[in-house]
Order: C-alpha cells, then structure tokens, then sequence
C-alpha cells in the first residue's frame, strides 16, 4: 500500500515536507512511527518517543493505535500553538 | 449572502466589516461576541521582532469549521466566524478574530471563548517567533489544556 507522510513546523524543517511510502503491509500511527524511526538517524532525532508529537490521518487527529488505510495522508507535527 | 465561516489568510481583517457581514439580515441577533488576538513584541523569553505562522491547509479549515458546528451544538448562538492569519506578521498587527452572534449576551460570550480555547489546542497552527537572537518555535502551554478542559474537553495538546 502506498501513503503520504507530511511533516510540519519544526519537524518539517528537520525531515523536510514529507515523502510517499510504499509500506507492504497495513499498519498502525505507532508502527509507522517506529518504520520512519528505524529509517534515519535525522528521523530517530526528530520523531523520538520522548518528544511530544501529535498525529493526523486523513487531516483528523489520531492516536498511535490508528490503523493507516491505503492511500492515507499521515502528517506528524509538534503541539499546536496558533490563536 | 452569507459570509465563509472560517477564512485562513495572509491579509488582515476589519473586525467591523466582519461584525456587520455576520448579523447583516438577522434580526434575531442581540447579542455580538468578538475576540481579537495580536502580535506582542515580547514574549517569556524576551523580544519579539517578527512572527511566522505555519498552517496545515485543509485540515485547519476542517477543524474550524468543526469546532463551529460543536459550539453550535453546545451554545444558543445565531452565527460564528474565524479568521486566523498566516504568514510573517509584525508586533502589533491583528492575528486572530472569533465572532459570534446571538440572541442575548451570554450565549454570545461563552461561545467565543470557547471557540478560542478550542482553537489554541486543536487546530494545527504553529508560531515561531522572530527575536533579535534568532528565530524559535514557540511551545505549547499546558495552561491552555487546562483551559479547555474547563469545557470537559480532554486536549492532551501540551502534554502528549
């Protein structure tokens, strides 16, 4: 299956925009997390698991547990601190 | 017509422009509630000379336009509308307007705060300030989780 991985705000800058992935099979926020982790030591730094990061699958906050459908937009970014 | 309920722009606003357009034809509106948020030239860290601010278009405008319909749900309100800019602003220049109209002044007040609270948390903007030492993404504050979950909202936004 194919996704769409975004990044914004410091994540973006530290990773870049994002990238599409071809993952061979389903797999949750968390698993995803723990894929682009293992792909990088600059995608270790900046998705670690101590650092607080929010998820959206298709444009809607999710949590780790989240299955990924094909064809999903996944974007990692920081807290949100517009207003 | 009516006017979009939620706008994302780099250009400014006319609070008073926005206010007229949002009650224009309602005449069950007796009631209008308004915030307006700015750019300050400091922050907990010292001066500010500049602020940037990041957006995810698309899903920003979704979560704003949910956050619209759940105060519709919660509060006896007539109409609500956001505009939240984007880009590099300037200290002093205007960041954020929620409005609401409604039928009597409570409803009206509740609702944009609510809106406000709601906004800081959920919707995906991110600040970075601009400083005479150089630039830095500014963090979320676990005050404005509290806040929200004085409206029984669990944000988990500072924190997670």
């Amino acid at each position: 299956m194919r996704i769409t991985v975004r990044y914004f705000a410091s994540l973006r800058e530290a990773l870049g925009p994002g990238q599409t992935l071809e993952l061979r099979e389903t797999t949750t926020v968390g698993g995803l997390r723990d894929q682009l982790i293992a792909s990088s030591a600059t995608h270790a730094g900046a998705l670690a698991r101590q650092r607080a990061l929010r998820v959206a699958v298709k444009q809607t906050l999710a949590d780790e547990a989240q299955v990924i459908d094909d064809h999903a937009e996944v974007a990692f970014f920081p807290p949100v601190t517009g207003g | 017509m009516q006017p979009p309920r939620v706008s994302i722009q780099t250009e400014d606003f006319d609070l008073s422009v926005e206010v007229a357009a949002l009650r224009r034809g309602d005449a069950g509106v007796g009631a209008v509630a308004t915030f307006v948020g700015t750019v300050r030239d400091r922050s907990d860290c010292g001066g500010v000379s500049r602020m940037e601010l990041e957006h995810y278009p698309g899903m920003t405008e979704r979560s704003i336009e949910a956050m619209i319909d759940t105060a519709h749900e919660r509060f006896d309100i007539r109409a609500a509308r956001i505009i939240h800019r984007v880009g590099l602003l300037e200290p002093q220049e205007q960041i954020v307007m929620v409005a609401v109209t409604s039928a009597h002044r409570a409803q009206a007040f509740e609702a944009c705060q609510y809106l406000m609270d709601y906004l800081k948390t959920q919707a995906p903007f991110w600040k970075k300030e601009h400083t005479p030492e150089g630039a830095r993404w500014v963090d979320a504050r676990v005050c404005d989780d509290e806040a929200l979950k004085l409206w029984g909202i669990v944000a988990g936004n500072a924190a997670s």
